[in-house]
């Protein structure tokens, strides 16, 4: 199973998303192709009702501890409950620029 | 010192810590770049850490903390967030307020 998949499956059964996106997002940053290192995800669900955002990821952290601890490097999360996300009008920010490595293109991350 | 006991006293010292990788002039990765921009926006002073050349620290905080990744934004002894949290509170304002209240408390203790 690839790793877009197993974060696909814990999460599913951890916190029944009424939403859940995965995106692989390992191609943005300098790391060979088809890695599976750098993922973002936007999860929505009711278990995140009335808890702070630092909270809701640490929940999400322990459900992919095993990825973390092994081939994912960087994981983007966007948390919500129902009625934040239907405040959002159902959309969450994107990821930034990757400044290391061979990514690198600011002259500040050059230096 | 124990590096737990380190980073106990980095947290403890300094009312706004972030934890990142590279320096606020010369981040090394955009996560950290994004949350230094979010904190350098509230206009004032933070500590920081980078983790890159502090092994010791990047190997061991994260379990101290209950947080695998970097960056880590502390404030008056408490984990705020990673990049995400930070910037999301940073558009909603609610950063500011922290960081000002936390700033306000540092310069009167």
């Amino acid at each position: 199973m690839s790793v877009e998949e197993q974060i696909r499956e814990q999460l599913t059964a951890g916190l029944v998303p009424v939403h859940l996106e995965v995106a692989n997002e390992s191609h943005m940053h300098s790391v060979p192709p088809n890695s599976e290192t750098h993922f973002r995800v936007v999860v929505v669900s009711d278990a995140f009702a009335g808890k702070r955002q630092v909270a809701r990821h640490q929940q999400v952290y322990g459900l992919l501890a095993a990825q973390l601890e092994g081939p994912v490097h960087a994981l983007a999360l966007h948390t919500y409950s129902p009625g934040e996300w239907q405040e959002r009008e159902n959309s969450a920010p994107t990821s930034p620029d990757c400044l290391g490595g061979s990514k690198a293109t600011s002259p500040e991350a050059q230096a | 010192m124990d590096i737990l006991d380190t980073i106990k006293e980095q947290i403890q010292s300094n009312s706004i810590l972030l934890y990142m990788k590279g320096s606020p002039n010369q981040p090394q990765c955009g996560f950290s770049a994004q949350t230094v921009q979010a904190l350098m926006a509230c206009g004032e002073r933070f500590a920081y850490v980078d983790v890159l050349s502090n092994p010791d620290v990047r190997a061991n905080l994260p379990k101290y903390a209950n947080w695998p990744t970097f960056p880590q934004l502390w404030i008056s002894g408490e984990l705020i967030g990673g990049c995400d949290i930070v910037t999301e509170m940073h558009a909603s304002g609610e950063l500011q307020t922290l960081v000002k209240e936390a700033a306000a408390a540092q310069s009167a203790s």
